[in-house]
């Protein structure tokens, strides 16, 4: 259920480009044929779908507060997390070269068409942001962390896929000239996000509840969701001394 | 010298010149225009765009009325000053002048200033680009006031009106261009910039919000409860209304949006003429029975109990969902814009469905956003052209292996 909820949560709630506004550089500049926005979205996919779990492994047990413990008792004060962008980074730019390399095997098509495009992944905001978002929303576990990542993916496929067909649709109307090519684009997506606000607030209720009554429950809710998050956090510090006493 | 030939001198007069689309405009809009073409074969059609616009606009008229005499009887019913219909559809308590007064006077400056603003628009981006005026605002600027609440102040439907028509479609070149339903693009952005006067229990009726005002102020007065259904559902209240009552319109809502008697009449009115698709009605209808059931199973299954906020619309019947809130005058009025559905036969049935399944996903699991039809028509709107795009492509490879085999 947890997995499901995140899954959809991810894809429509929070999605990256509607939600969040992420990952605009090359979802602007590679939307303008279906094939290569389809080509651009699959290798987002597939490169958040690893750097999210791999930084959270990292996160888990190299970067958060007290995650070296599993080194001895000594190094469990060290808070190594002003190291996560680095970290991150480099996983993230490393993953990115390894995919450079399979398509340009498997698709050389691919491959040329997307251009530098596909090396830029690296610093595409979206996948630096799965993965912080990984890290600030606290996910708690390492399937959780690879569900996030696909689902996010899958978000910001979804995303660049609608607006290259709305792009290609479009390619024969009369813009005035002055919009033509970025601007119209950003109108696009500014459209397309009221389309997408339809799913905000899912599930929780919205920000403004019509009910005093329902507000006081989703505060509540929000504190229990805040108790178990704690709960599992501590959980989480059981397993990490468990480790260490095995040790 | 009448009309019509002053129209014409004054036309000959500005030909070429810059004003010269907007007294074009007027002529053909009063008058059939003399002009003819010249040379070349044309396709002579009697069902050209103006023609289409204005067979959707009948089909919306009865509406418009029922409307107006609606918001009246709302009001005198709130108030108190009148009982509840008690006959069918023709019962003689509704169709009274005093409820049709209220209405019309509520209703009438919604549909001027939906159209004076609209159209001034349309005859200035006309003259700026130096096109002839587009017919395509006629039906939006009907569309807009019969999906508003009654009580709105008009310099927000102005304002609304003048960002769906500018952003909305004038900036993707006009009418036959845009990418999301002008109507829905003016909804959406009330329902978000003015959601005070959008949603709530307090816009549905006229007079409820001067009356809360009033008591605010100290007078004794009763409030006015003008909760819509979807609305005491989400809160899990019992259904105050009868399956009739809500099949003939004698509900709360917005103008048009009441009557399921009468939307069903002018969707039959547009699939008999053959301006609304009969695809894309069937396949919502059926895609919100489907997601209709599919609740009503989890809720008889006992996964969710009554406990949860999502049980009261959850657990309502589904073809109850099909009669309350604006389901089905989005559905008959709205999915089937021509312009920004799906164009594809298989597109529009994979469109449709996606709209009624996700217009009661909406409704069901975003307490906030009861209206959730709007919002999925917007959203397929978006995903439109990729259905397209994807039915387009497969044919194509259908018949690139047809010819292979043919080949080979």
């Amino acid at each position: 259920m947890e997995h499901i909820e995140l899954f959809f949560k991810s894809i429509f709630i929070d999605n990256m480009v509607f939600a969040t506004f992420l990952g605009m550089c090359s979802y602007l500049a590679v939307s303008k044929k279906v094939s290569t926005a389809v080509g651009l979205g699959a290798a987002v996919i597939f490169v958040l779908a690893i750097t999210v779990p791999l930084n959270w492994l990292l996160d888990q047990y190299l970067l958060q507060p007290g995650a070296l413990s599993w080194l001895g008792a000594e190094y469990a004060d060290y808070d190594l997390s002003f190291l996560s962008f680095i970290m991150f980074i480099a996983t993230i730019a490393t993953m990115v070269q390894l995919v450079e390399i399979v398509v340009e095997k498997f698709s050389p098509s691919l491959y040329n068409s997307l251009g530098i495009f596909l090396p830029l992944i690296a610093v595409n905001c979206a996948i630096l942001g799965g993965s912080l978002f990984m890290q600030s929303r606290e996910i708690p576990t390492l399937g959780l962390a690879f569900n996030y990542g696909v689902a996010s993916g899958i978000g910001w496929f979804l995303a660049i896929l609608a607006i290259a067909a709305i792009r290609e649709k479009i390619r024969y109307s009369s813009v005035p000239p002055a919009l033509r090519g970025l601007g119209i684009t950003f109108i696009i997506t500014g459209l397309m996000a009221i389309g997408f606000m339809s799913f905000g607030g899912m599930l929780t209720g919205g920000d403004e509840a019509p009910k005093e009554e329902k507000t006081a429950s989703v505060q509540e809710e929000t504190n229990e969701n805040i108790a178990l998050n704690s709960s599992e956090a501590s959980e989480d510090k059981e397993i990490a001394n468990n480790i260490k006493e095995n040790e | 010298m009448n009309l019509k030939t002053r129209l014409n001198i004054l036309k000959r007069k500005y030909r070429g010149s810059k004003m010269a689309p907007a007294f074009n405009a007027i002529h053909t809009f009063l008058y059939l225009p003399n002009e003819t073409t010249r040379g070349g074969t044309h396709i002579k059609a009697a069902d050209d765009l103006k023609r289409t616009m204005n067979t959707v606009i009948m089909a919306m008229v009865p509406c418009l009325i029922f409307g107006m005499f609606n918001a009246g009887y709302q009001h005198y019913l709130a108030v108190g000053n009148i009982q509840a219909v008690s006959g069918g559809f023709l019962s003689a308590e509704f169709w009274t002048l005093d409820n049709f007064m209220v209405g019309f006077w509520k209703i009438l400056p919604l549909v001027i200033v939906s159209y004076g603003v609209g159209l001034a628009i349309e005859f200035l981006f006309a003259v700026i680009k130096k096109h002839e005026v587009e017919e395509g605002y006629l039906v939006t600027g009907m569309l807009v006031p019969l999906i508003v609440p009654v009580d709105i102040p008009l310099w927000m439907l102005a304002v609304a009106v003048a960002f769906g028509v500018v952003i909305g479609k004038e900036v993707f070149g006009g009418t036959g261009m845009n990418i999301l339903n002008p109507a829905l693009t003016i909804r959406a952005f009330l329902f978000f910039a003015y959601p005070t006067w959008m949603s709530g229990d307090k816009v549905w009726v006229h007079g409820a919000v001067d009356r809360d005002q009033a008591i605010a102020a100290g007078q004794n007065l009763d409030a006015i409860s003008g909760e819509t259904i979807l609305g005491s559902l989400a809160q899990g209240k019992e259904m105050a209304y009868s399956t009739a009552e809500m099949f003939l319109g004698f509900i709360p809502g917005s103008v048009g949006e009441t009557s399921t008697l009468l939307i069903l009449l002018g969707g039959l009115f547009l699939i008999f003429t053959k301006i609304g698709s009969w695809r894309i009605m069937l396949s919502s209808v059926l895609g919100a029975i489907v997601m209709g059931l599919i609740f009503n199973q989890v809720t008889a299954s006992g996964w969710i109990t009554d406990t949860s906020k999502f049980y009261g619309l959850m657990s309502a019947p589904y073809w109850e969902h099909l009669i309350i809130g604006g389901f089905a005058f989005g559905t008959v009025f709205m999915a089937t814009d021509p312009v920004t559905a799906s164009q594809t036969n298989k597109g529009k049935w994979i469109y449709g469905f996606l709209v009624g399944f996700i217009s009661i996903l909406i409704r069901v699991f975003n307490p906030a956003y009861p209206e959730g039809v709007m919002l999925a028509i917007l959203l397929m709107n978006v995903f439109a052209p990729t259905i397209d795009h994807y039915v387009v492509q497969a044919n194509v490879k259908k018949r690139m292996k047809r010819l292979k085999a043919k080949v080979a």
